[in-house]
């Protein structure tokens, strides 16, 4: 589905990611830990299309198509769904209005019909309810006034109403208690199907008791370094990243 | 809920780059030849058939204005308007009155429904009484009789004159004095039509009083006049909604609106000007030069809410003169300039009375090469114990190559009175727009919704109609201004 091919990106002339290969199929889970600044939320900003980032060499296809030659809407309404380690406030629009605005694009760019406003206040409920969002949320502004974990729930209720094919979780379980990790995995968890896939970044290993993935990365100063499989995070856990950097 | 509207409409809205209003109509007017000078105020006076005393009004205020200078102290740059070079009295040929619907000329039929506003489905739908200003003079007043029931008075500012005598001698120039300022004494010395209001002594008018202006012929200048009186105890919503013809060269449009909150009385006015801004190089556009006030008896009300979109240059600062004590003025304000626009524009609350209160939102937005300027006055006079104010002046730019400014007055002679200023300038944040297109929402779109989030307190002021107007001008005149 998603295979990233020695992929160098920059930022205002310094380079980020060096050299970054990795390869997710349709039905698995991958996680992505290492050090702070090694370049995990820069990945998945340069997948998700950020225009601050320069792409110096390398590839990404998503599901064969050319990635990078797509604009960031075009790449969210093939199925590309980031959840932000920082949210983003939007004052003065509902959580309700940005995503019924996002289904339509989302459709239309599909050649369906835009949703129905009965349709689209089940999907609300049923998928607040999903996450365990307040409902009351749902008609707030985006993001404002959110304490942390809110922000961090309304990005899986986000992942919920539209249903991605690939969800970049960029450290969702920071800033969670321990009830609401359980039901944002949960809701990631039931989400999963033989057609998507996610990538789980996350400096901890507790989150993946309840995410269990496929395949473990550790990416260290703009590569993967390591690959294996769950007992890698443990060992990370355990050790730290010091064992890792010295391997190098 | 007027939030649904960016999901199905826009898009196609969007699609109509050009401004959307811009045609023009070819129904034969009556033209006074260009030129301002004696003779001309007498003869609009005696094509209206007017009193005396009102021509004794205009010629007092030509002597006034002959002795003023076009003021520039706003930070707004224009070529002054050669006032000899204007016409100041366009009617439409055909003025017989319509007896019912169908005697309408089919033409301004047509005009009217491109304008969005057949009157039968305003009637029908919305319960909105229209009183259609086309070339200043009135062609279609309705719902007259179900007012009438209520002693409610709503009509051309012309036949209120003919009709009405005594309540307009009475109030007329009383709030806005001929000597106030440059436009308004140009105003008062050769006003064409406009609306009349008044409400009666504790009635509340039942449905939202609405008003739509348009300039029609080339050349001719407009300079409408409204007056809007709630008797003690009656409460009014007045709206207003402009659109103007595409043109080249620059058009005039120089209003006096005078409302008048007498004790316990409130009045709610809205606007949504939209009146041609001039193409993407900056040329042509309306200058736009508005004096708007009212005055608030004790315990009166008057809030002011406004959408600027349009215009290529705007001055105007709808205000309140709190007189009566516990009086309460307001100023809800979303000002937009694309392209080359200037707007310089806010709100005077002053104090007079004691317990007096004003609250002030300003919302600026510019885009493009364009200037955006608030300026308000707060003055607390010596006797106005315990008044209190709150300014909230918020500035979003779009583009590093516009302008925003803020100018704040404060005058405080009293030193029980509390006011609060807060002020904030932003750009519209990559951020915002980096997460909305993540969630597959195009540039264009995005910013429609994160500037009528940012609008949506002053939008929330606007009744239910207006206010998805609103939205789609906010759209409309924001269009193409990133990237
Ligand atoms: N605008 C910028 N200009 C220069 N350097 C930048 C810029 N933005 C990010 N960086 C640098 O890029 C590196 C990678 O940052 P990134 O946010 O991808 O790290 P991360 O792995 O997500 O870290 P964390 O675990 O703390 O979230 C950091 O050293 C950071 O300082
Ligand atoms: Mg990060």
């Amino acid at each position: 589905m998603l295979k990233i091919d020695n992929l160098h990106a920059a930022i205002n002339g310094t380079e980020i990611l060096k050299g970054l290969t990795l390869e997710v199929k349709a039905g698995e889970v991958h996680a992505i830990m290492g050090p702070n600044g090694a370049g995990k939320s820069t990945l998945a900003s340069v997948i998700a299309g950020k225009e601050d980032y320069e792409v110096t060499s390398g590839t990404i296809t998503f599901e064969d198509k050319d990635l990078l030659e797509m604009s960031i809407e075009e790449r969210a309404r093939e199925g590309v769904f980031l959840a932000f380690q920082y949210p983003v406030e939007i004052p003065g629009v509902s959580n309700v209005n940005f995503l019924k605005t996002a289904i339509n694009e989302i459709r239309e760019h599909k050649g369906r019909p835009l949703i129905s406003a009965k349709d689209f206040l089940s999907l609300v409920k049923q998928k607040s309810s999903f996450v365990g969002l307040d409902t009351s949320l749902t008609s707030r502004s985006v993001n404002e006034g959110f304490s942390g974990g809110e922000k961090k729930r309304n990005e899986i209720f986000q992942m919920a109403m539209l249903e991605p094919k690939l969800a970049v979780l960029d450290e969702t379980d920071s800033g969670l208690d321990i009830d609401a990790l359980r039901i944002v995995a949960g809701g990631v968890n039931a989400l999963k199907s033989k057609d998507n896939a996610t990538l789980v970044i996350t400096h901890y290993q507790r989150l993946l008791d309840y995410i269990i993935p496929d395949f473990v990365h550790v990416l260290y100063d703009g590569k993967i370094v390591k690959t294996g499989g769950k007992e890698l995070a443990l060992e990370l856990e355990e050790k730290g990243y010091d064992w890792i950097k010295s391997a190098e | 809920m007027m939030a649904g509207y960016t999901e199905n409409e826009l898009a196609k809205d969007l699609a109509d780059r050009e401004y959307q209003y811009g045609f023009v109509s070819n129904i034969d007017a009556d033209v006074v030849p260009a030129g301002l000078n004696e003779q001309v105020i007498h003869l609009i006076s005696a094509k209206k058939n007017e009193p005396s005393w009102l021509l004794e009004y205009r010629l007092k205020a030509f002597e006034v204005w002959k002795t003023m200078i076009e003021p520039n102290w706003a930070h707004v740059a224009y070529p002054k308007p050669d006032f000899q070079a204007i016409s100041y009295y366009a009617a439409p040929k055909q003025v017989k009155k319509y007896e019912s619907w169908d005697d309408v000329d089919p033409e301004m039929k047509e005009t009217m429904s491109k304008l969005g506003i057949s009157l039968e489905e305003q009637q029908r739908l919305t319960g909105v009484a229209v009183d259609f200003v086309m070339d200043s003079v009135s062609v279609g007043t309705s719902f007259k009789a179900k007012l009438a029931e209520l002693g409610i008075i709503f009509c051309s500012f012309s036949e209120a004159v003919q009709e009405h005598p005594e309540l307009v001698k009475k109030y007329l120039g009383t709030v806005v004095p001929i000597s106030d300022n440059f436009y308004a004494a140009l105003n008062s010395a050769v006003f064409s039509d406009g609306s009349f209001c008044y409400i009666p002594k504790g009635v509340r008018c039942p449905m939202e009083l609405s008003t739509y202006f348009r300039i029609n012929a080339g050349g001719t200048g407009q300079f409408e006049r409204t007056l809007v009186i709630a008797d003690e105890l009656s409460y009014v919503s007045y709206l207003e909604g402009c659109t103007a013809p595409q043109r080249d060269e620059n058009q005039l449009h120089a209003a006096v609106v005078e409302l008048i909150a007498l004790n316990n009385a409130e009045i709610k006015y809205s606007t949504v000007q939209n009146w041609y801004p001039g193409d993407k190089n900056g040329n042509g556009g309306v200058f736009n030069f508005v004096t708007k006030r009212g005055i608030c008896e004790d315990h009166a009300k008057i809030s002011w809410t406004q959408v600027e979109t349009g215009s290529a240059v705007t001055w105007k600062y709808p205000s309140c003169i709190l007189k009566g004590d516990y009086s309460v003025g307001e100023f809800f304000s979303v000002a937009v300039t694309n392209n080359f626009q200037q707007a310089d524009t806010g709100t005077k609350m002053v104090h007079l009375g004691r317990h007096t209160k004003s609250t002030i939102i300003s919302k600026g937005i510019s885009a493009g090469q364009s200037q955006n300027s608030y300026r308000g006055l707060v003055q607390i006079q010596k006797q106005a114990e315990h008044s209190r104010n709150f300014s909230q002046c918020d500035s979003l730019l779009m583009g590093s190559v516009c302008g925003a400014h803020t100018f704040p007055y404060i005058e405080c002679k009293n030193s029980t009175a509390q006011i609060e200023h807060e002020a904030t300038t932003s750009k519209i944040g990559e951020d915002q727009l980096f997460y909305c297109q993540q969630r597959g929402i195009s540039e264009e779109k995005a910013i429609s919704l994160i500037v009528n989030g940012y609008c949506k307190e002053v939008l929330n002021q606007l009744p239910m109609e207006f206010a998805v107007e609103a939205q789609k001008l906010l759209s409309i005149s924001l269009e193409g201004s990133v990237g």
